[in-house]
């Protein structure tokens, strides 16, 4: 049984439902959208704009219900999204102009 | 500075409770007390990387607990070694 602890919602290590599923040990190709993720993410440390405590301090902040639904690399573009938003290394208004283009 | 093989203690301390931490101590070894094997260097405290504040550097320590002392139905003898940052460690 789990000791009943404030744990955040990601910290999901020893956690004993987990003892009860599968593990999918098989491999994953990377996608053509992870690829362009993971470039961007070295972009951004490159350029000292995002540093990799602050894309996983960044994952840790989604919402429980996101978190769970969404892949691995979504949740790196969900972090670095709302850095750059929230450092302004871009607007709202930017970002929505080139979802819309796209 | 803790020795190799000294007795340490986990804090039991939840700041995630109190709002946005970044932490790298996982919750279940947290109040549990277990044994250092070896500092292993000091390093920029990711607390503060996180978040982009300037950040101390801090030792960081390989420490050793009985698996029984975490899960209860683990193998008594089976053993977990993780790397904790010494301001979460304490003498018992």
């Amino acid at each position: 049984m789990d000791k009943e602890v404030l744990r955040a919602h990601h910290d999901l290590g020893g956690v004993s439902k987990f003892m009860c599923e599968k593990v999918d040990i098989e491999p994953h190709g990377l996608t053509a959208f992870d690829r362009e993720v993971d470039a961007l993410r070295q972009m951004l440390a490159a350029k000292k704009l995002m540093s990799v405590d602050e894309l996983r301090r960044g994952i840790e902040a989604i919402p429980e219900e996101a978190y769970l639904r969404l892949g691995y690399y979504q949740r790196w573009i969900r972090s670095i999204t709302d850095h750059l938003l929230r450092s302004g290394v871009i607007s709202e208004a930017e970002l929505r102009a080139v979802l819309e283009a796209a | 500075m803790f020795a190799a093989g000294e007795t340490v203690r986990v804090k039991d301390a939840w700041p995630e409770a109190a709002g946005p931490v970044h932490i790298r101590t996982p919750h279940y070894v947290r109040g549990v007390t277990g044994e250092v094997v070896r500092r292993l260097g000091a390093f920029a405290n990711p607390e503060d990387l996180a978040f982009g504040r300037p950040a101390e550097r801090i030792a960081l320590y390989h420490v050793r607990f009985q698996k029984g002392a975490i899960w209860p139905e683990a193998k008594p003898d089976d053993e977990l070694l993780i790397e904790i940052f010494e301001h979460w460690l304490e003498r018992p």
